[in-house]
């Protein structure tokens, strides 16, 4: 097995005396799609909003090829490379689809302190931006509002900013919220496609969506990690069912 | 989306004609009036950067303002002038610095908090040079000589001439609306802008808002310097006011009037403002109640401002051609 890009270990935050997300470990690997599923308030948010930065973890620790950044802001891990999306739509509604992966792209010049060559002047960002778009499908929408786009649309959107990052690892949180059944396939299969080469961490509601694309599942309960492993293993296993699952469903 | 800028632009170029033409029909007080609006149109522009288009409501920014013109009070010797060349760009440091170390403790704030911290800071400098003897008090001081324009024996412009004083006025004030146009277009302009929608998402793309929010009120303190430079220079005369909140105030009722992230909005709320308390004030002693109406129907009716109005039409227009077409 070769060094996971990122490697999670004993990992925790606490809201006072709630304990969000306890002790949790996972490894993420290049080309690998790892779905993260619980029920409500199992911490799955939470373990993201940490990894990304957006909260300062409570203990743990977090190495990002070989180095800890546990504690790192969140401009910084993303500008390393571990880039978020969000469960809320979160564009810029008044910039075209373009100009919004434009300015995720920008975020990879060494510095956007740049005050007097117009923006949409850089190569590099224009590129960046034009294959985000292409390969999220949005090419044809590039100069429509992202408020005018429908909302699986802005949830395609949403991911190409990330992608425009030229990111190593993905952190999805829920990206399939909110879509019609015929949208969600065509996400899943973006996603898929965007796993053979990113580390991607997809945390995710829809059960049968996460079962078909993930190459490693890791079930959260209460902010621990209750069961982790390949999706047939997971499926097979008692704690799991009864915890996630239901009683009642019996074993396929 | 974008074809409404152009009647837009054509606007403005006639005002700017206007404007350069308007001294040959102007008596001598309109042509200080008028300095003394397009002088406080650049102010109201400095503030659009922060307030408009990075997001920040600052109800301080007249301390800049007041920084600029005590710095030419403080440059100016008493029985002789300050040179132009010196003193501005000083003014602009100065004002600039103070953004600066304002900056780091004021922009850890946000929303409500920061707008309550930036008139702290104003009111802060409004009372330390009403207190300081050497500054004048609260009486003011009074700079004799308008500054030098004279370089290397060549002296381009007057500036105690009220001409030559209203072209160089019009002409900063043309450079900065173009500068801050230029700024914005950039990619420094661009993460502002996405700063003011949703600053959380920039910081998960990766970028350290903070430095670019320190950097914007860098450069809207350093124009507010300039603009309180300029007001210095025109009156020869300094007082506190300059830094209160009052100034404040007024200068983001203009922006607002205006139509906030604009650019050019500002610059008509400044027209608007000035000319109409003007107005007021010349029909009854208290002007200040019509003044306040207005504002008040002019926020419930206007919610975009004049520029609001002003693209509203063009579009309407627009829509009237195709539809005869």
């Amino acid at each position: 097995m070769p060094e996971p890009v990122l490697r999670i270990q004993a990992l925790s935050k606490n809201f006072g005396g709630l304990k969000a997300v306890r002790e949790v470990c996972l490894d993420l690997h290049l080309s690998e799609l790892h779905a993260v599923i619980g029920p409500n308030g199992a911490g799955k948010s939470t373990l993201i909003n940490v990894i990304s930065g957006e909260l300062h973890p409570s203990g743990g620790s977090i190495r990002y090829e070989g180095r800890e950044i546990a504690g790192f802001p969140a401009d910084r891990i993303a500008r390393l490379g571990i880039v978020r999306s969000y469960q809320k739509v979160n564009v810029f509604p008044w910039f075209t689809a373009l100009e919004n992966c434009r300015l995720a792209a920008q975020s990879r010049l060494k510095s956007s302190m740049r005050f007097f060559r117009p923006a949409r002047k850089y190569a590099e960002v224009n590129d960046a931006a034009e294959r985000a778009l292409a390969l999220t499908g949005l090419a044809p929408r590039a100069g429509s509002f992202a408020s005018a786009l429908s909302h699986g649309e802005q949830r395609q959107l949403e991911i190409a900013m990330t992608v425009a990052t030229s990111p190593r690892v993905l952190l999805l949180d829920e990206p399939l919220a909110g879509m019609g059944a015929e949208e969600s396939l065509q996400l899943l299969a973006l996603i898929s496609r965007l796993s053979a080469d990113h580390a991607i961490l997809l945390v995710e509601h829809d059960m049968d969506a996460v079962f078909s694309v993930a190459r490693v599942l890791t079930v959260m309960v209460n902010g621990r990690v209750l069961e982790s492993g390949p999706p047939e293993v997971v499926r097979r296993s008692h704690a799991v069912q009864e915890a996630y699952l239901g009683k009642e469903e019996p074993a396929p | 989306m974008h074809s409404y800028r152009l009647p837009v632009k054509l606007f403005l170029l006639l005002s700017l004609a206007a404007l350069i033409l308007f001294p040959s029909v102007s008596s001598k007080f309109y042509l200080q009036l008028f300095s003394k609006i397009m002088i406080l149109a650049i102010l109201a522009m400095s503030l659009d950067l922060l307030a408009g288009f990075t997001g920040l409501i600052s109800l301080g920014h007249a301390a800049f303002f007041g920084l600029g013109a005590y710095t030419l009070l403080l440059m100016s010797p008493e029985y002789a002038a300050a040179s132009l060349w010196l003193s501005l760009p000083a003014a602009m440091t100065v004002a600039a610095l103070a953004a600066l170390v304002i900056g780091v403790l004021v922009l850890r704030s946000s929303g409500v908090y920061f707008i309550m911290v930036t008139l702290a800071f104003g009111q802060m400098f409004f009372y330390y040079v009403t207190g300081a003897r050497r500054f004048g008090g609260s009486d003011g001081a009074y700079i004799y000589f308008k500054p030098d324009a004279t370089l290397a024996g060549w002296a381009p412009i007057q500036l105690s001439n009220n001409l030559h004083f209203y072209y160089f006025v019009l002409a900063l004030m043309v450079a900065v609306y173009l500068l801050l146009r230029i700024v914005i277009d950039s990619p420094f302009g661009h993460v502002i802008c996405g700063i003011r929608v949703n600053e959380n998402r920039m910081r998960s793309l990766g970028f350290p808002t903070f430095r670019y929010k320190l950097v914007a009120f860098m450069i809207a303190g350093a124009l507010a310097g300039l603009a309180g430079y300029l007001d210095a220079a025109q009156y020869g005369f300094v007082s506190p006011e300059l830094f209160g909140w009052r100034e404040s105030g007024i200068v983001l009722m203009m922006v607002i009037l205006g139509g906030m992230g604009t650019l050019y909005g500002p610059i008509l709320g400044a027209f608007a403002l000035a000319l109409l308390q003007e107005f007021f004030a010349d029909h009854t002693k208290h002007w200040l109640l019509p003044m306040g109406l207005f504002i008040i129907l002019a926020v419930l009716v206007l919610p975009r401002g004049i520029s609001g109005v002003l693209e509203r039409l063009v579009v309407w227009g627009w829509n009237l051609g195709a539809r005869r077409a």
